[in-house]
């Protein structure tokens, strides 16, 4: 590569960089918001295809028949359901005895840091009933999950049909891997105490009673939601915890199993049509997907499935939606499914792997996969490191010839440690106190102001991210002297550098969260020096931070399920979604709040240093 | 009994009647056992007796009912004992209780070979190589790698002094998976084949229908007589199957023999000295659970694995047995729908706790269900080398307190030659939990020693379990009360205890895993990556650039030189 061994042409190459700086960088960033927009269209996706080949191409037959005699099981454990005024344990340890599996019971307790107010509990204790159906002559090394919450108001008809199936199942002989009919209390809570006591690990310092029986390693799981007899379509579920995915191939075979018996199938909540060429058929496709990224943007779990993955079990739930369709599914036909797709993994040799884990889906029948998306983020990032260039070349020639060479050579030495680093340390501080402080200061709140527990949290939460907006002030008082022309380079260069890793790494593990952060953080990481206006400035620096960036999801989210709030309502709902995103991370270990805390925050709050910059 | 074997007749005559022929019998028999939870437990056992010596006089070349292929590997490899089970399933514990011998999934050898042998490991190499053309199982497979020599676990049953370990060898094979391939060289062993006698309800279709099949030889010498001073060989053939209640029952709660092998049968094996078919009824005195069609007045008691057990027994070289339909086709109906957990003195269960592709833990839990006694247990594991065990991680607990080993045997393991092997001697207290755990790392393999289907997993053995667990039989105090007194006051009989080996199940465990269809791109990528972006980073950073002046042509000298004379700077 000569371009950089010939002086001449590598200076030529760094000048052309520096002087269409600015350009390239608009350019950049229209181009990679314009290939994200792309990858809805649908002739530029790929159509999904089955890649493992031991479900592929074996056929299965479905012969479930016992759909009523679910739904009557699953009336009758609504009934021992309201009589305990919970989770009806004596009654399923037995119901499942009678279907000849093995039995066994897991009781739990947690007590949240704050009281979780959308599912109003705050001390949870409950039980976990699982039964294991041993597959004949299998050495117990592998296994398959079905489970089915049991939530309070609904949820009884998953329940019933998961009693149907594992009576059903337990007469077949084909089983080659055991299979756990689990139903667990407390949706999220109860899963997790059941996963750590499988696995017996113990993340997040929740106590539950060790488990008795076990089926080796699981390689897949699905989850049950049904609430009512009769469902017009099945929704799938895929986003997990942080973001996860499992494996392509679940859901290929989801699709595959809905179209051989006839059944509605939706991602997102959304059907798939067939007028991709249209613009309402393509809004369709980019709402499908933008759906998709703002839920794996999110980092928590959508279903009972997205604990699994932390496992590396294959998981996904599987929703059955009663709207007012015409078309109409009973129970029976919903058990032919998910005895295809039991029969479809019990053929596995391998743990699926074939196919994709990174991938986004504008509809059900296609994808879009990793190789495809990242360009778009690939794009905004180039930004940070033209700008990083750019700020390199700026500091590497001096400033200008009018003044003389012995102030030249004590401007450039000037900018030392201190100040670049004074303004990373006490940023990240910053980050650590508005990680830390909340939950720990609730009880102090509540003592002096009127507000609840989870109240407290969340305001403490927004107050410190506040006050973090006063830091440049405080900063300067600390530093020796007045800061200079190339200290603030300097800081800046630190800056973006910092942004692109940052954002680079977050895009490698959940690319929708770190596209979104990029495309508000990578305009204000290029645009802010001190030199510009600064009250207008300021004002765009606040839009584009991250508590603003989720505030504006809240409201795109609502917009895109159709579902749109008044201001007053989305406020609150922002409330709510900040002590979810705190409580996640507590109970689940998801780490976008740790993630934006502790390193985004920071990141940002050198960059409104920067525009302070005195 | 010579006679009746028309095909050895001829060359018997040959030999000189003065020298005393080797004795030798067949026995065979198959107990039924009702299981609680609804299913039925076959079990069969032939034995074959020879009063011969392989080692002494090299040329036992005459053989009647002990089957020569097996004869020859005892005298060429110099073998003691031999122990080969093939199992597919795992024995549940919990709901059926003891088996009458266990055996762990996949294929288990273990082999005791005479103190003549010099060189034990090449002879055993080749012995699992022969074994692996016998049975038809991929005993080839055994190697340094998951051998081992357990120190205290398996001693030799058969009689004999010497029990230097560097003698033994054990192996297993967990992924073994056994079907009909194995299952006919096993019962072309037996004298009368499947043609007639038990065997005839050996067949394939139906065994292979079962939750649990094993089937296993056993080769020892035991004493001849009393006094012991001759030896001779028995061969035990075993073949243990559960049938499941669900799925063969159709809703129907009866069994029949017919049902469970779809033979009946009809005669005894004519070579058999004796042949009987024994139905478990301890729990059926009254004949409250099931009913046994055709009734026998003939009863048998015996004590097995610490329980007192009756038996009703149909011997099959009487007459009557058949009926006058000549074919027995037992049935059994169940009564009675009762299926709750057994409580099983000793029962262990072993998992990888975790996640992620980097470390794991082994968790070993031993139940001692036993209401005061405590008793030890040997715990033998061998662990492949790819998960390197971190032995000071190693722990045991119960009850909550650390618990002791009293004897700890470990080898450690050497990458690609050998497993670790560990062997401890535990105190389990009176009704309690025990739990062994040790933390591992999972290894990376070289690309190459991947087997197919990599992301499957990897599996570690059982581990083995041995023990002598108090008899349930001291435990009952209605039958001591029968007794008379004097006979009593001391707890400690000969069947105060009672031997039991059980296995826990085998572990599959995921190792980081390339790729592997990745490799075209690693290649692209990689040639890429060093030709563009080190080559010219390299020549960064190793050359210092110049601009060298092109050489001026002839005009821009001669121009330079009148400039020079000028005075004015060279252009």
């Amino acid at each position: 590569m000569g371009l950089l061994s010939d002086p001449n042409r590598r200076r030529a190459l760094i000048s052309m960089l520096t002087r269409l700086n600015a350009p390239i960088c608009v350019v950049c960033y229209l181009a990679g918001v314009a290939w994200f927009m792309g990858l809805a269209f649908e002739p530029f996706t790929l159509r999904t295809y089955m890649s493992e080949n031991a479900m592929g191409s074996t056929m299965v037959e479905e012969r479930f028949p016992a759909g009523e005699r679910a739904l009557a099981t699953g009336r009758e454990f609504a009934a021992h359901k309201n009589k305990v005024g919970g989770m009806p344990v004596d009654w399923l340890v037995k119901t499942m005895q009678d279907r000849g599996l093995e039995v066994f019971t897991q009781s739990f307790s947690r007590t949240l840091p704050f009281p979780d107010e959308n599912k109003e509990r705050y001390i949870v204790k409950g039980t976990n009933v699982y039964g294991i159906l041993r597959a004949p002559r299998a050495p117990r090394t592998e296994a398959l999950v079905l489970s089915a919450p049991c939530s309070p108001g609904d949820n009884n008809q998953a329940v019933g049909l998961l009693l149907g199936l594992a009576q059903y199942f337990r007469n077949q002989i084909y089983w080659a891997k055991d299979i756990i009919f689990l139903v667990n209390e407390h949706d999220l809570i109860g899963m997790q105490a059941w996963l750590e006591g499988y696995h017996h690990t113990n993340t997040t310092g929740m106590s539950w009673s060790p488990l008795q029986g076990r089926g080796g390693s699981i390689q897949a799981a699905l989850t049950l939601e049904l609430s009512s007899d009769v469902i017009t379509s099945l929704d799938l579920v895929l986003e997990g915890l942080n973001g996860q995915l499992p494996n392509l191939d679940l859901a290929n075979l989801f699709y595959a199993f809905c179209q051989k018996i006839g059944v509605l199938c939706t991602i997102q909540g959304k059907l798939q049509r067939n007028d991709w060429d249209s613009v309402s058929g393509y809004s369709h496709a980019v709402q499908t997907m933008m759906l998709m990224v703002m839920k794996q943007a999110s980092g928590r779990p959508w279903g009972d499935h997205g604990l699994f993955l932390r496992y590396h079990i294959e998981a996904a739930t599987v929703k059955g939606i009663n709207s007012f369709r015409q078309y109409k599914t009973d129970v029976t036909t919903i058990g032919r499914l998910l005895e295809g797709m039991y029969r479809k993994l019990n053929n596995l040799l391998e743990r699926l792997h074939q196919s994709y884990f990174f991938y986004l889906m504008p509809s059900l029948s296609h994808f879009v996969s990793i190789g495809y998306y990242m360009p778009a983020f690939g794009l905004l990032a180039v930004i940070l490191l033209l700008r990083a260039l750019d700020l390199w070349v700026q500091l590497a020639t001096p400033p200008s010839r009018t003044e003389d060479g012995i102030a030249d050579i004590d401007q450039q030495s000037s900018p030392g440690v201190l100040s670049v680093l004074t303004p990373l340390v006490i940023s990240h501080l910053t980050g650590v106190a508005l990680y830390t402080l909340p939950i720990h200061f609730q009880e102090t709140a509540v003592e002096h102001f009127p507000v609840s527990e989870t109240e407290a949290v969340v305001l403490t939460a927004i107050a410190i991210y506040t006050a973090g907006l006063a830091l440049p002030h405080n900063t300067h008082r600390l530093l020796s002297g007045e800061g200079t022309e190339q200290g603030w380079r300097v800081l800046k260069l630190v800056a973006v550098l910092y942004l692109a890793v940052l954002l680079g790494c977050t895009a490698l593990i959940n690319f929708s969260l770190g596209f979104i952060l990029a495309l508000t953080l990578v305009p204000l990481a290029a645009f802010v020096t001190p030199h510009v206006p600064k009250v207008l400035s300021a004002f765009i620096l606040v839009i584009l931070s991250p508590a603003c960036t989720l505030l504006f999801s809240v409201f795109f989210f609502q917009e895109l399920q159709e579902m749109p709030v008044s201001f007053q309502d989305g406020w609150l709902l922002y409330l709510s979604v900040i002590s979810q995103g705190i409580l996640d991370h507590s109970l689940y270990g998801s780490l976008v709040y740790p993630l934006i805390a502790l390193l985004v925050y920071p990141c940002w709050l050198l960059f409104w240093n920067i525009l302070f910059w005195k | 009994v010579y006679a009746a074997a028309p095909g050895t007749s001829a060359p018997e005559t040959m030999v000189p009647s003065s020298v005393p022929q080797p004795k030798d019998d067949f026995q065979e028999e198959l107990v039924i056992r009702p299981l609680h939870s609804g299913d039925i437990y076959a079990s069969f056992q032939f034995r074959t007796l020879w009063d011969t010596d392989f080692m002494r006089d090299n040329k036992v070349s005459h053989y009647r009912l002990f089957p020569k292929s097996l004869g020859q590997v005892i005298s060429k490899f110099s073998v003691r004992e031999l122990h080969i089970s093939f199992t597919q399933g795992y024995w549940r514990t919990m709901q059926w209780g003891q088996p009458f011998i266990s055996s762990p999934p996949g294929a288990e050898l273990w082999v005791w070979f005479q103190d003549s042998v010099t060189d034990v490991d090449a002879t055993w190499k080749e012995l699992t190589n022969v074994l692996s053309g016998i049975f038809c199982a991929s005993l080839n497979f055994i190697d340094s790698t998951n051998t081992v020599q357990p120190s205290a676990s398996f001693k030799p049953l058969g009689i004999g002094n010497e029990t230097d370990h560097r003698f033994l060898r054990y192996a297993t094979l967990p992924r073994e998976i056994v079907c009909t391939e194995n299952l006919t060289p096993w019962k072309k062993l037996l004298p009368c084949g499947s043609k007639a006698g038990l065997a005839v309800l050996l067949k394939s279709e139906k065994l292979f229908h079962s939750s649990f099949h094993s089937q296993a030889v056993h080769i020892r010498s035991v004493c001849q007589d009393r006094q012991c001073k001759t030896t001779s060989w028995e061969l035990r053939q075993t073949l243990n199957s559960v049938f499941d209640l669900h799925t063969s029952g159709q809703g129907k709660r009866e069994w029949s023999l017919f049902k469970m092998f779809s033979r009946t049968l009809t005669e005894a094996c004519p070579l058999a000295s004796s042949s009987k078919l024994y139905i478990d009824i301890t729990d059926n005195s009254q004949g409250e659970q099931f009913e046994l069609i055709p009734a026998t007045s003939l009863l048998s008691q015996a004590v097995v694995l610490g329980d007192r057990r009756t038996f009703s027994v149909y011997d099959l070289t009487q007459e009557t047995t058949f009926g006058s339909v000549r074919s027995l086709n037992l049935l059994i109906r169940w009564k009675s729908s009762e299926c709750d957990m057994l409580r099983p003195l000793l029962h262990a269960e072993r998992y990888v706790a975790g996640y992620g592709l980097q470390t794991g833990e082994i968790h070993t839990l031993m139940y001692n269900n036993h209401p005061y006694r405590s008793f030890p247990v040997l715990l033998l594991d061998s662990v492949p080398w790819y998960l390197r065990l971190y032995i000071h991680t190693l722990s045991v607990t119960s009850k909550g307190k650390d618990n002791k080993p009293s004897y700890i045997h470990y080898e450690p393991s050497k990458d690609r030659v050998r497993p670790h092997l560990l062997e401890m001697l535990i105190q389990l207290p009176p009704n309690s939990v025990t739990e062994v755990t040790v933390q591992f790392e999972r290894a990376l393999l070289k690309w190459t020693e991947y087997p197919p289907d990599p992301n499957h997993g990897f599996y570690v053995g059982s581990s083995v379990i041995s023990s002598l667990v108090p008899s349930t039989v001291a435990m009952d105090t209605n039958s001591t009360q029968e007794r008379p007194l004097f006979s009593s006051f001391f707890p400690c009989k000969e069947e105060s205890s009672y031997f039991v080996r059980i296995y826990t199940e085998p572990l599959l465990v995921n190792l980081p895993t390339p790729d592997f269809s990745m490799p075209y791109n690693v290649i692209c990528l990689t040639c890429t990556v060093v030709a563009v972006g080190y080559g010219s980073l390299y020549n960064l950073l190793t050359r210092s650039f110049q601009i060298e002046e092109p050489n001026p042509g002839l005009a821009k000298r001669i121009a330079n030189v009148i400039r020079k004379m000028r005075g004015v700077p060279p252009l």
